[in-house]
């Protein structure tokens, strides 16, 4: 490059700013590419929200819905299967939810929202099966002292009325509780918790 | 240049300097084959180098031809795979040397680098040619990954479930980072279409502009040999090493005979036993992908395990994550953690050889342990590996400098 009878510090002033707004036009042409990688419209409102009316559940009933691909499940549970879940705590492997997936608000001993609805994720944690509601307390073949639950039929995974995994089964954790919250007494929205969007 | 004999021998003489003095061909074969002086005592880890490199040249190949029968959507993924392998004409031999390739490949991959830790041909002046080839393995790593998702299979899925949710133990931008990375709330269409994309175009360009700065590199210094010495130290009358010999038709001719060898073995792999009993490809990926069911048991295939065993070693999620990724990404320093004065292991005292046998074989049995279920034995064997594994790399820092040495030759020893 030809040095003589040049204003250096005029070049270096020229090189610099070209540089300065050839790199900004560069980042701002980058966020397009970098945005086409987000979920686009169509997979938003696929994995959008869903609303359940729950105006209708009785107690002891079990409403499944679709979300995201995976079965969730809305329990209405009676006063008798809440008042049940400290006498297993002995049996389970997580009692406290520590090792298991939910929304902080669901790590408590009912693992919900409201105490009396459980919203809960109905794959089993082993291979994704979906367990049975064994509502009845008493023997069953597969539990002597049956206090009500989940049984996987895969696998034969235990899971009691909030969904905590029994100790010595396949199943790892306990169910999943995906986030949710509740619009108002009878609308339940799956997807969105005070914590946010999931 | 001698007197053409024949009428034919001026013609294409004329033609070579018609086509030198418009592209510089003739230059560029001299300077990078037969004007190139390789030292003259390589031996067998020497092949690794230019076989990585036939095994690149099939992939893209078999690549091309992969993608003129597959479909890259979640719904004919799977099927068009299988499309290949049955219907396709010879369309099983085409997957099955691709599969087979990946490998292959970082089984060449993991020798070549293996041949450096022996010989030091990282060390001072070959840095970069080594942090090239460290690029090269990240890119490929990428890559194998990527492809092992394209078949659609339970491993494919699974496996691209547990690598992207290791992005999600990141901090605060963890989980929106596996959605951008997913492009959707779970593994899905837009997943397998986009890695489609990275796999076939993205990374191999990557994969070979790398490549091409990792050969540029090597020629501005020449290889290194078993002895870790420069042969350009010793230069006879006519300023050429005298422990050189032209690469071409030399080295040319040894890599021939090499890749005679290495096409019988991986033909015999390739024709009779492709799967490897579930270690080249997984059984579980012969299934169709079910987001609703988890296989019992997932791991990646075998070039990751090493890593995963390290990820499953530690209890915490992000801790894990976190010494994996050192793991790899300490390879990168190895230049500068290696400060003995010599290069070679020939030369080095035994503090290094027992150094590197227990850093193999931790290697390896990592890998090994990586594949294996997960017993409460097995996670503390982990443990003790990944131990060694890293203390390799600090151990050599600092014993290096006062670690005992040999004298060094001035010339190459055979």
């Amino acid at each position: 490059m030809p040095t003589d009878g040049v204003n250096k510090g005029r070049r270096r002033f020229l090189v610099a700013t070209t540089a300065v707004v050839g790199g900004v036009g560069v980042g701002f042409a980058a966020v397009p590419f970098i945005q086409s990688w987000q979920p686009s419209a169509k997979a938003q409102s696929m994995g959008a929200p869903t609303q359940v009316d729950i105006a209708n559940l009785e107690p002891g009933q079990l409403l499944k819905v679709q979300w995201r691909g995976q079965t969730i499940g809305v329990l209405r549970r009676t006063p008798e299967s809440l008042s049940l879940l400290p006498d297993v705590i002995p049996d389970l492997r997580d009692p406290q939810s520590l090792e298991s997936e939910q929304p902080s608000f669901a790590q408590n001993v009912t693992r919900a929202l409201k105490d009396e609805y459980l919203v809960v994720n109905m794959h089993c944690t082993h291979l994704g099966c979906v367990p049975q509601m064994v509502p009845q307390v008493g023997p069953q073949s597969f539990e002597k002292n049956w206090k009500g639950g989940f049984f996987c039929p895969c696998h034969k995974s235990k899971f009691d009325m909030a969904g905590r995994v029994y100790k010595g089964v396949p199943a790892p954790t306990n169910l999943k509780i995906p986030p949710y919250s509740f619009i108002d007494n009878r609308t339940l929205l799956i997807g969105v918790s005070q914590e946010g969007v999931a | 240049m001698a007197k053409p004999a024949s009428t034919l021998a001026r013609r294409a003489d004329e033609l070579m300097n018609w086509i030198d003095k418009r592209l510089p061909v003739t230059a560029f074969w001299n300077a990078t084959m037969t004007g190139y002086y390789a030292p003259k005592n390589f031996n067998f880890w020497y092949y690794m180098g230019s076989l990585a490199l036939l095994v690149l040249v099939m992939q893209i190949l078999t690549g091309i031809f992969l993608t003129m029968h597959y479909k890259p959507s979640a719904a004919e993924a799977f099927a068009s795979v299988e499309y290949i392998m049955r219907d396709v004409d010879w369309g099983w031999l085409i997957r099955y040397m691709h599969s087979t390739g990946a490998s292959f490949f970082f089984i060449l991959v993991y020798m070549h680098m293996f041949r450096s830790l022996l010989y030091g041909s990282h060390r001072k002046p070959r840095e970069l040619l080594w942090v090239f080839g460290m690029l090269i393995y990240l890119a490929l790593m990428a890559e194998a990954f990527m492809g092992y998702v394209l078949p659609w299979g339970q491993m494919s899925y699974w496996g691209a479930q547990v690598i992207i949710n290791l992005f999600g133990a990141i901090p605060s931008i963890g989980e929106p980072l596996t959605e951008w990375i997913r492009g959707d709330y779970f593994i899905s269409d837009a997943t397998l279409n986009r890695f489609f994309a990275l796999h076939v175009i993205a990374i191999p360009l990557a994969l070979l502009a790398l490549v091409l700065l990792h050969l540029v590199a090597l020629r501005e210094n020449g290889s290194n040999n078993p002895d870790g010495i420069e042969i350009k130290a010793n230069k006879n009358e006519n300023g050429l090493p005298k422990d050189g010999i032209p690469f071409h038709p030399y080295y040319t001719v040894k890599d021939i005979f090499g890749v005679g060898m290495f096409l019988l073995l991986f033909a015999f792999v390739l024709f009779f036993w492709p799967e490897v009993g579930g270690i080249f490809l997984e059984r579980d990926n012969f299934i169709p992908a079910t987001p609703l069911v988890t296989p019992e048991h997932i791991v990646p295939v075998w070039y990751f395990t090493p890593y995963y065993a390290i990820l499953k070693a530690v209890p915490d999620k992000l801790m894990g994550v976190i010494l994996m990724g050192a793991s790899v990404m300490i390879l990168f320093f190895l230049p500068w953690l290696d400060r003995s004065p010599v290069k070679s292991i020939r030369y080095k005292g035994a503090w290094y050889k027992v150094m590197l046998a227990l850093f193999t074989f931790a290697f390896i049995r990592l890998g090994m342990l990586g594949m294996a279920e997960g017993t409460p034995s097995q996670t503390i064997e982990m443990r003790v590996w990944t131990f060694v594994y890293f203390s390799f790399f600090i151990l050599l820092f600092f014993l290096s400098p006062k670690g005992k040495t040999k004298p060094v030759p001035d010339r190459v020893t055979h």
